[in-house]
């Protein structure tokens, strides 16, 4: 059991899954909101990771952060050394790779809050984004954790990308699928066994943990 | 109506607003399940209950909706004491949260995370905390809902929703209020209650109400003034008495349910029998009705379905109907496979409703003499 490789990879799980609670809340917002005609562009966009071949996207993200693309540049020009092949090149892959997984629930439990409840709160004088945080926000707990449990469970077991982006450095970017991967390589099956059986424990814990908080949907009430 | 003295308090305590008259003329494409219509209307509210009364798709809620800004009219303008809302050819539209307009929607849309007492101060947001609570208790202790303050919208039954609801909205004092059928769910004295506590507010407040409604006893019990929209356009408008009664308008007599709406005074009360005899308008004519909180002399409206009247030829005998009155029929008019036949009963008319086989088999035409048999219990009397 490489229990390196198993903190490296919760800690990326938490960074990630935490940040798109930050991206990915806006962005859903836009999408719930908006009336914009191309809209749906965006949505396709958006969703893209969760059909495209991780070693496409690891391919492309490894591309955009090598030196010769302006971003990697400026990173480079900041930091001194290159963001691929780093724990920061990591979270920034894994944060397109699970964005998907964050918005869409987040997405969905907002479009989901009845729209007179926003009427209502505009009627009482409050602006759309005061509505949003004390009337959408709270009514999208359910969403919110969904989101945040997916992109996180989704992170825990990517290997595709983290390949491409990361390479297989132990203690940097070494995921746990990796080191799976890698022991299985070396026919160290008990060790791989091992391993295995525990992201597949988490895993279940996290599923469980998205079904559990929508068993019971928020609506706008059971008197309805 | 007799009123909480807390709401008196509530009424003091806060500024009188200056009075605001609401002028509307829009012009909206609406959906309903019978296909698409045009919202078409042109009216001002003053300050005081204006009731919007029509059949459900005739475009009410479309136009409250105009009006609170949630939906934008095609055209037209909307203003408030000269205030322009929306104007569409100066391209002006305030947006809903800046319009002080209260609105409380037909399913109330109370929100359902909160309990009643931060529904109720949810739109105070702009003053200090403390002066919120004070405000928010004075609201609760107004309409009898101060037990509840702790609990949520799913925990309380629908006419204490309904009176959060309403203590909801008129805590922001708006400058102008509406109400989509804010009484379809209650029972009577919740509902009457519930009017006395809006007509003490509104003494004070003397804002605009537009209350829409498609019951035609809560037009007689609230009504200044009426609007009656039927299919997007405005079919009369005036005071409840004179649209509800005088133009025999075929959507009124319809939407009322009521195709005979009298006035009566009230004779005598038999308390021990449940009914009270009233007399129709000026007529001699006297009809036995259930019995209401009422005074002899004082005047009430009496509402007669003219499908719920019986015609007879020769004076009938042994019936349990208690009102038997003698009259004329002066015209027949044939509606469909309805018989319309206005009886004429010393000054008072009547409009009854029979079959094609009973005027046959009667023979009823003009001049014919005949006896109109009312039920005690089909008299629904209205208040004035």
């Amino acid at each position: 059991m490489n229990w390196e490789a198993f903190w490296l990879t919760v800690r990326l799980a938490a960074i990630v899954s935490t940040l798109l609670i930050a991206i990915g809340i806006p962005i859903a917002y836009w999408l719930t909101y908006s009336r914009w005609r191309w809209k749906f562009l965006i949505e396709a966009a958006v969703a893209l990771p969760i059909v495209l071949p991780p070693t496409v996207l690891g391919f492309y993200v490894l591309v955009a952060l090598g030196t010769r693309s302006p971003l990697g540049r400026w990173w480079e020009s900041l930091t001194g050394h290159t963001l691929a092949f780093t724990f920061e090149g990591l979270v920034i892959g894994s944060l397109l790779y699970s964005l998907p997984f964050a918005v869409q629930p987040f997405a969905a439990s907002f479009g989901a809050v009845d729209r007179k409840l926003l009427g209502a709160s505009a009627s009482l004088g409050h602006s759309p984004l005061q509505t949003f945080r004390r009337i959408v926000l709270p009514l999208s707990k359910a969403g919110l954790v969904t989101g945040f449990a997916l992109s996180f469970a989704h992170t825990l077991g990517e290997f595709g990308v983290v390949l491409m982006v990361g390479g297989n450095i132990p203690g940097v970017t070494r995921t746990i699928s990796i080191d799976i991967y890698d022991q299985v390589q070396t026919a160290n099956y008990s060790s791989a066994n091992q391993t295995a059986l525990l992201l597949l424990i988490i895993s279940f814990f996290v599923m469980s943990i998205v079904y559990g908080v929508n068993r019971r949907p928020w609506t706008v009430g059971p008197w309805r | 109506m007799k009123t909480s003295p807390a709401l008196q308090a509530a009424v003091q305590t806060s500024p009188p607003a200056i009075s605001s008259d609401l002028e509307v003329r829009i012009r909206k494409r609406f959906l309903n399940p019978e296909g698409s219509f045009n919202l078409n209307v042109h009216f001002r509210a003053l300050a005081g209950f204006t009731i919007i009364f029509g059949a459900s798709g005739a475009g009410k809620t479309t136009l409250l909706d105009c009006i609170a800004g949630l939906t934008d009219p095609d055209d037209g303008r909307i203003a408030v004491g000269g205030e322009d809302l929306y104007d569409s050819e100066k391209k002006q539209n305030v947006a809903a949260w800046k319009r002080r307009i209260g609105y409380v929607h037909q399913d109330l849309a109370l929100f359902p995370h909160l309990t009643a007492e931060e529904n109720v101060s949810y739109g105070l947001r702009a003053l200090r905390s403390s002066e919120r609570q004070t405000r928010s208790h004075q609201m609760l202790q107004a309409f009898r809902i101060e037990h509840l303050r702790d609990r949520h919208p799913a925990q309380i039954s629908g006419g204490e929703r309904q009176r959060v609801a309403l203590a909801r909205a008129l805590v922001t004092e708006p400058r102008v209020l509406l109400l989509d059928e804010p009484l379809a769910a209650l029972d009577r004295p919740t509902k009457s209650l519930l009017v006395g506590d809006l007509r003490q507010w509104n003494q004070h407040h003397r804002v605009p109400i537009l209350f829409v409604t498609h019951n035609g006893e809560e037009v007689f019990a609230l009504g200044d003034e009426v609007i009656v929209l039927d299919a997007g356009r405005i079919a009369a408008q005036g005071q409840p008495h004179e649209v509800m009664r005088a133009p025999r308008l075929e959507t009124i007599a319809h939407l009322s349910g009521f195709e005979n709406i009298l006035d009566a005074t009230v004779l005598a009360l038999h308390e021990a029998r449940g009914s009270m005899t009233c007399r129709l308008g000026n007529s001699p004519v006297e009809l036995e009705t259930p019995l209401v909180r009422a005074e002899v002399g004082s005047r009430l409206r009496v509402g007669v379905r003219a499908g719920d009247l019986l015609l007879a030829t020769e004076q009938p005998h042994g019936l349990s109907a208690r009102n038997i009155l003698p009259g004329t029929i002066r015209r027949v008019v044939q509606r469909d496979v309805i018989v319309s036949a206005m009886v004429d009963c010393g000054g008072t008319e009547f409009e009854v409703h029979v079959t094609l086989a009973a005027r046959d088999a009667l023979g009823l035409g003009p001049g014919k003499k005949v006896w109109i048999v009312v039920k005690t219990h089909s008299c629904h009397l209205m208040g004035i």
